[in-house]
């Protein structure tokens, strides 16, 4: 592989998930990598201390995760496109600042690949145990926008997104991956520069005496000044106002405010959500599955179809905000959803609701291995 | 002549708005903000691309206060932020001002850090002895036996001496002064400011409210004249040797040395990179 300090490394390649997200970051404009080694992110921080500095960018190894999404937090706010790559255990750590960046608006990108717990569990062992982690881990209320690849190539085209949606709504962003996705080697394809859509995050139209740094355009999101560009803004974790001055006791204020941060994503959620939907058509059993698993599940309803019976996959691109109003359309039409994920009951929950009467059978699985297909497929055939 | 009387010759480094501020009477506070505001204005630095970080408790709404770019982070964490902003636009200059709960305590790991990293960041610290903002709690500086709500049969835990961790760390600027030494602390900030590198200036700084109200230190004034009668200018002074006793607080600039920063040396790996010879 040629790497010639070109970002973009457009072309044909067989490369590992962590790799894949560390080159959908740079060919995003991801300039800027604060992380601590974990198991099985690190090849992540690797591949970014190999390769930022071929073009220009920042990589650090920090003293813990939450100096990490610290640093990351400091380098977004001085402009610099940001991400930090963790595991379970770093995750949680990130989770005081997550908030941070939710507060102040602050956009990055923060990769999960999660591994078995809780605490320490199995770090070299896949699951999909963070995924409530990610919609609910930091204190007050807010809206994660959380992206589960299945594939290397959805780490690279999924990083890019979480960039691209981090940037529009001035937002933190999570990429969920599993061990697996994380690890695993695939063909990845590079597409050139110019068909990769870059979004970057809107700049104030007014001069400095003009700017309120959290005053919201009709799309609730605030253009945003960023350090030593003149605006002399003040930034804090305290419920603040327009101009971001603090308003600690006053309800209104922090009524408006963290209304506003969930609404920004809430108002939005159609245009944000992904989801794939296969062989739903004619449907009476639907998969709802996403990373690994969706892979899995995508081979059983091929094999129930083989076999005469009418199965379906909804693939969760999207997990936050999550997909209701498909989980529910899905379910008017279906008898029974199976719902095959590596914990031992998360999203499940969330299909449930969404699924109201339809019934939703759980297949849970921890530790080492993925669901079988054939194990998919046997529950299909039992919902029929 | 009457009109320029008028305006608060600190002005132009406030921002208006935010004050006034929330500091109790007697409180150091708002002269470590003075002599900040005073040490930028007899500096030749450009406001624009100045950034102001501080954590959580009563010193860190100074970043509110300063007419600058500024940023309030969690808990412990401004080091660390700082940090990556710093690395971020190499252009900023980016000062940390902070309590030494939030510094040392919480944020003790991002300070000793980003020390041993040499990052080129100046680090402020206001030490009063507790947590004041929570009602008075003992913190990482807090004397042994002192009287706080945490340590109502007395303090024993040793606190830390702030320069000598500093000094240790690998701090290429350090120095201590109280906030009666309002001339030589500004001198100090300024030089802080044009050092490369992380430079560290410990500010003992009253509480009398909270803290001097407990251990019988009388107000502010009182306290004042308890830094006068205790302190003794030592520079180059070995910072091993300069905790803090009621009898004793040595002052002065412990260590000036020149060492690469951590920001330098990763330009010199990008510009070798992209020479193709990395």
């Amino acid at each position: 592989m040629t790497e010639k300090n070109k970002a973009i490394l457009t072309g044909i390649h067989f490369m590992d998930g962590d790799t894949a997200c560390a080159e959908g970051a740079l060919a995003a404009g991801c300039r800027f990598f604060a992380g601590y080694p974990i198991t099985p992110a690190t090849e992540i921080a690797e591949r970014m201390a190999r390769r930022l500095p071929q073009v220009g960018g920042i990589y650090i190894q920090m003293e813990d995760e939450l100096g990490s999404i610290a640093a990351v937090i400091g380098a977004s706010y001085a402009g610099v496109k940001a991400m930090t790559a963790t595991s379970g255990p770093g995750f949680s750590l990130m989770q005081e600042n997550i908030g941070l960046a939710f507060m102040t608006e602050a956009p990055c990108v923060i990769v999960d690949i999660m591994r078995g717990g809780p605490s320490t569990g199995q770090p070299t062992m896949p699951s999909q145990q963070d995924v409530m982690q990610a919609k609910w881990g930091s204190h007050g209320d807010y809206e994660m926008i959380s992206l589960a690849p299945s594939s290397v190539q959805e780490m690279f085209d999924l990083t890019i997104e979480a960039f691209n949606l981090a940037e529009t709504y001035r937002t933190p962003v999570t990429v969920l991956a599993d061990a697996i996705v994380g690890h695993m080697y695939e063909r990845v394809k590079i597409p050139a520069d110019e068909a990769i859509r870059i979004v970057n995050r809107k700049k104030p139209g007014v001069p400095p005496e003009k700017y309120a740094p959290f005053q919201p355009d009709n799309d609730l999101v605030p253009p945003m000044a960023c350090f030593g560009e003149g605006y002399r803004f003040y930034a804090t974790g305290l419920t603040h106002d327009e101009s971001g001055k603090p308003r600690t006791s006053s309800a209104k204020a922090q009524q408006k405010l963290v209304q506003r941060l969930c609404d920004k994503i809430r108002k939005n959620a159609e245009k944000i959500v992904k989801i794939q939907e296969v062989m739903l058509e004619d449907a009476e059993v639907a998969v709802v599955a996403y990373g690994i698993s969706s892979r899995a599940a995508l081979s059983a309803v091929r094999k129930a179809r083989e076999a005469g019976i009418k199965a379906g996959l909804l693939r969760l691109v999207t997990l936050w905000p999550f997909p209701d109003w498909h989980v529910s359309r899905i379910a008017k039409q279906t008898d029974a959803i199976i719902v095959p994920e590596m914990n031992y009951g998360q999203i499940v929950r969330e299909v449930e609701r969404a699924a109201k009467e339809t019934p939703v059978i759980f297949l849970p699985k921890l530790g080492e291995e993925p669901h079988r297909p054939l194990e998919i497929l046997d529950t299909i055939r039992r919902a029929k | 002549m009457m009109s320029e009387d008028s305006v608060h010759p600190l002005g132009r480094f406030l921002r208006e708005g935010m004050i006034p501020h929330i500091w109790c009477e007697g409180c150091g506070n708002g002269i470590i903000l003075n002599c900040f505001g005073r040490a930028l204005g007899e500096s030749e630095f450009d406001l624009n691309k100045i950034v102001v970080v501080s954590g959580i408790g009563c010193i860190g709404r100074l970043s509110g206060y300063t007419n600058t770019d500024s940023y309030h982070t969690t808990h412990g964490r401004p080091i660390a932020f700082a940090t990556g902003a710093k690395l971020a636009n190499p252009e900023l200059k980016v000062v940390v001002i902070s309590g030494d709960g939030d510094l040392f305590a919480i944020g003790g790991n991002h300070f000793i850090h980003a020390a041993r990293r040499n990052i080129d960041i100046q680090v402020i610290c206001a030490n009063n002895f507790n947590y004041g903002m929570t009602g008075g709690q003992y913190g990482p500086t807090t004397p042994l036996e002192a009287w706080t709500t945490t340590t109502p049969y007395g303090n024993i835990e040793h606190p830390f001496n702030l320069v000598h961790l500093a000094a240790a760390s690998g701090a290429v600027y350090v120095a201590r002064w109280t906030t009666l030494h309002v001339r030589r602390l500004t001198e100090s900030i300024k030089k802080a400011l044009q050092k490369e590198g992380f430079s560290f200036i410990e500010v003992i700084t009253p509480c009398p409210e909270i803290y001097g109200r407990r251990n019988k230190m009388g107000t502010g004034i009182d306290m004042m004249n308890w830094f006068k009668k205790a302190s003794e200018v030592q520079h180059n002074y070995d910072p091993a040797k300069a905790g803090i006793t009621p009898e004793r607080i040595i002052v002065g600039e412990f260590v000036d040395i020149e060492k690469p920063t951590y920001g330098r040396l990763l330009r010199e790996i990008i510009a070798k990179v992209q020479k193709g010879r990395g």
